[in-house]
């Protein structure tokens, strides 16, 4: 009896049903996980009061519940909870911990305030007045709120402003100021003319003057921009002047409706992906990483692909089997396993130090002893994982090589073509899709590795894109962010770990989502192929 | 390609004698030709012998001529070589590591063994078509334009002319015209054999190989492709391999009976398929074997 079940293979299929079903529980779980806690980020939560029986005050959001061991009676368990009590200016933490038994009373004030800074977090407190110049123009919590409502816009685009006077004008010069600078160099390097020499040292003046005007007007408006402040208090009595051009966005959780909720959870969404960070990358967006992943990956798939197809294009099609090719597709495969980071010591090692250098000798003679290219650069992380990525590329290709049909391949042949023009005509455009396949395979592998790319380029904060409105318009040298890097960088190595957590999820999220439509879009162009490739086969 | 072994044993005995003497240059083909039997021969073979792992012999000191503007079919049972023989004639056998021949294969008179020649510019004179029709996944119009453009013609109204030939040529040209954009692998299995036979006459070549070109279609397609044969035979030369002996009756002037690599009898078909000299043929062409 027991023999038949085993003989009929029902276990067996069970056994089979159960791994797969485990495994995609498990993939579901993590993908519930990411989800649930990144897309719970944006969502302004209310603010609760909690009074304690010390007097104590404490306004915040409340997070974990934690049941941990009486120190005087250890049989009985304590339940704490966690709160944010932000304010990290004033007070320090930005959370603490609480005894359920502690709190005398629970209340959620309506006129309680969440105000985005740009610097030191958020502050949770209530608003007193609105001041100019010292002048209080508004007293009270609703009608400062009102006078706040009316002059947030107009900060915000005083803030515009400020930003690109900072950032366009004053960044235009200083890239010419720094220009002028190399070109002067350059003569001095050359030796010759005086004359020109001159030139371009006047022109320097010249750019320095201008510089100097826009500093000044930049001042000006930074000055002006002090003058309204907003005062709040907080709930353990402290008061806080906050500049308005401090302010990114103030709210009221405890009345907003739903769909008040939905329009700030929308916003803030958008600010994340395509704002710049804050506060050391806990706040604000993660746009230069999402940049900054989309390109280099893009310049990975640039060079990996036509590498690994005419790899293995030599390897299937030219090289004459035998133990030779053998070893070295074994090598190939081989490589793939080898652990990311000596990758990353390999691109640093050559093609930073050694390529890189040569090019900085060459090319960039001026600019030394600063490097260009013999430093860490998008460039060379790109390459980097080129590297690491080209064993996919190189297997799939061939194995896409070798099935195609033979009969496509003595059909062009005995047309009288070549073996190139059949190989070009034929065989590579029927394995078109297979290299697809390792393209997607090496963009999700290239997409989210880390550790390579921290020494060959990648950085916390990028001052610039590796994009810009400067000739030659695409900077290969600059270095630039990464959201992997990000998560490990706000995740683990931040000043306030805790506070980053939840941009560690929405950046996860983000990377995920990123990898997913890079993939799609490489399968999409794929099942493009393949249908021209299989139209109507039957 | 399974490959004859003739230390295989034998069904039934051939004599080694009795081949070589039928095969030999000076008997069969010089009979067929006095006879007037036989007009003057295209391609010649002489004491072709083929290995493909230098220790047994696929084809084995095979002698005969190809009369220019017939049809000659080789028949014979599976593994028999006359695929292989049917590949000599564009080198497509030079494909196979390991490979070796022996012998020589004149085209007009010129040996197309010889290593100055260019195996590109004799696959332009000797086409080909398979046993399973392989179109490139491309359109019909780019299948039927492969040829001329590899041979460098990139004129669009030229080669416009070339294709309507073609597929004109392979009786083809009326179901496909309203869709020459239209990817090949849409086609019927038939009109894609068809479409092969526009791609290989599209450049125009002297001799036309068909290897088992029905052998994957059902009789309607088989026999307008056997049409076909008939009428292109008036300007080239068409060598047919099938497995098929009534096939190879309807369409063929000469028959070749190729047995475990040799050549057996070679004559006009009515002759083989009516008298054979040979008993073995005759076995093979009755169904006693094969």
């Amino acid at each position: 009896m027991q023999s038949r079940v085993w003989k009929s293979g029902d276990p067996f299929i069970w056994l089979a049903a159960g791994a797969l079903g485990t495994a995609l529980l498990m993939i579901g779980g993590l993908f519930w996980l990411i989800i649930t806690r990144a897309l719970g980020v944006f969502w302004p939560a209310e603010l609760v009061l909690l009074e304690l029986r010390t007097g104590e005050r404490f306004l915040g959001h409340i997070g974990a519940v934690e049941a941990s061991p009486d120190p005087e009676n250890s049989k009985t368990l304590v339940r704490r909870i966690q709160v944010q009590v932000a304010n990290r200016d004033l007070s320090s933490a930005d959370f603490v911990w609480i005894d359920e038994d502690q709190i005398a009373s629970r209340t959620r004030p309506t006129d309680a305030i969440v105000v985005e800074r740009q610097e030191w977090g958020n502050l949770f407190g209530w608003l007193v007045a609105v001041t100019e110049d010292g002048e209080p123009i508004a007293q009270g919590s609703e009608q400062s709120w009102q006078v706040l409502q009316q002059m947030l816009p107009q900060v915000a685009a005083q803030r515009g402003r400020i930003r690109r006077l900072e950032q366009r004008q004053l960044g235009d010069i200083n890239y010419r100021m720094e220009q002028t600078r190399l070109e002067m160099k350059r003569y001095e390097l050359r030796g010759d003319d005086a004359g020109a020499l001159q030139g371009v040292r006047e022109r320097l003046t010249r750019l320095q003057a201008e510089y100097e005007q826009v500093y000044a007007r930049l001042e000006a408006m930074k000055r002006e921009a002090q003058r309204t402040v907003a005062v709040f208090q907080t709930a353990s009595g402290q008061e806080k002047s906050v500049p308005l051009v401090q302010v990114v966005r103030a709210y009221w959780p405890n009345q907003m409706s739903t769909w008040q909720k939905v329009r700030l959870y929308c916003a803030k969404f958008w600010e994340f992906v395509s704002g710049e960070p804050r506060e050391s990358n806990t706040e604000g967006g993660v746009f230069p990483a999402i940049f900054g992943t989309v390109l280099m990956v893009l310049i990975m798939s640039c060079a990996v692909v036509p590498f690994g197809v005419l790899a293995a294009l030599y390897l299937r099609e030219y090289a004459r089997q035998g133990p030779a090719v053998r070893l070295v597709r074994i090598a190939v495969n081989n490589l793939a396993g080898v652990p990311s980071i000596v990758f990353g010591v390999f691109g640093l090692g050559f093609f930073i130090y050694s390529v890189g250098g040569s090019i900085d000798s060459w090319l960039f003679a001026e600019r030394l002893p600063t490097p260009t290219f013999g430093t860490g650069g998008i460039l060379w992380a790109s390459l980097t994982l080129a590297l690491l990525t080209v064993p996919v590329v190189i297997v799939a290709t061939e194995e896409a090589l070798a099935a195609v049909p033979r009969e496509h391949r003595e059909g062009s042949l005995a047309l009288g073509a070549t073996k190139y023009e059949t190989i070009r005509n034929v065989v590579l455009p029927s394995a078109l899709p297979g290299v697809f396949t390792g393209l997607i395979l090496a963009m999700a592998r290239g997409a989210g590795e880390v550790a390579p790319l921290m020494i060959t380029g990648v950085v916390k904060l990028a001052p610039s894109l590796p994009l810009d409105h400067h000739w030659p318009y695409l900077h290969l040298d600059r270095k630039f962010m990464h959201l992997g890097f990000h998560i490990y960088d706000v995740g683990f190595q931040s000043p306030n770990v805790e506070a980053a957590k939840p941009m560690v999820y929405a950046t996860t999220l983000l990377l995920v989502s990123i990898v997913v439509f890079l993939n799609l879009t490489a399968i999409f162009l794929r099942a493009r192929i393949r249908k021209r490739l299989h139209a109507g086969a039957f | 390609m399974k490959v004859g072994n003739p230390g295989a044993t034998l069904s039934f005995p051939v004599s080694d004698r009795v081949v070589r003497e039928r095969v030999s240059e000076e008997g069969l083909t010089q009979a067929l030709a006095s006879r007037g039997e036989l007009p003057d021969a295209i391609l010649s073979v002489r004491n072709l012998s083929l290995s493909y792992d230098g220790q047994h012999w696929a084809l084995q000191d095979i002698s005969l001529d190809i009369p220019r503007h017939r049809v000659t079919a080789f028949i014979g049972p599976s593994g028999c070589g006359k695929s292989t023989l049917l590949r000599c004639f564009n080198r497509l056998n030079d494909l196979i590591d390991g490979v070796q021949i022996r012998g020589m294969i004149n085209l007009d008179g010129m040996n197309i063994y010889d290593p100055r020649l260019a195996v590109t510019s004799l696959r332009k004179r000797v086409g080909m078509v398979f046993q399973r029709s392989n179109p490139f996944p491309k359109s019909i119009y780019d299948n039927v334009a492969y040829g001329p453009r590899l041979s460098g013609s990139r004129n669009r109204r030229e080669l416009d002319e070339i294709v309507e030939r073609g597929l004109r040529a392979a009786a083809l040209w009326d179901e496909v015209k309203d869709r020459l954009d239209d990817n090949a692998l849409s086609l019927s299995g038939g009109q894609q054999q068809r479409l092969c036979i526009a791609r290989a006459l599209a450049v125009e070549p002297e001799v036309l190989l068909m290897d088992e070109p029905c052998s994957a279609l059902d009789p309607i397609a088989t026999a307008k492709i056997e049409a076909l044969i008939h009428e292109l035979k008036g300007r080239y030369t068409i060598v047919v391999v099938t497995h098929n002996m009534q096939q190879a009756a309807r369409v063929s002037d000469y028959t070749a009976f190729l047995y475990l690599g040799r050549l057996v009898e070679y004559g006009a078909t009515d002759k083989i398929f009516t008298n054979p000299d040979q008993k073995e043929t005759e076995d093979y062409i009755t169904g006693r074997f094969g």
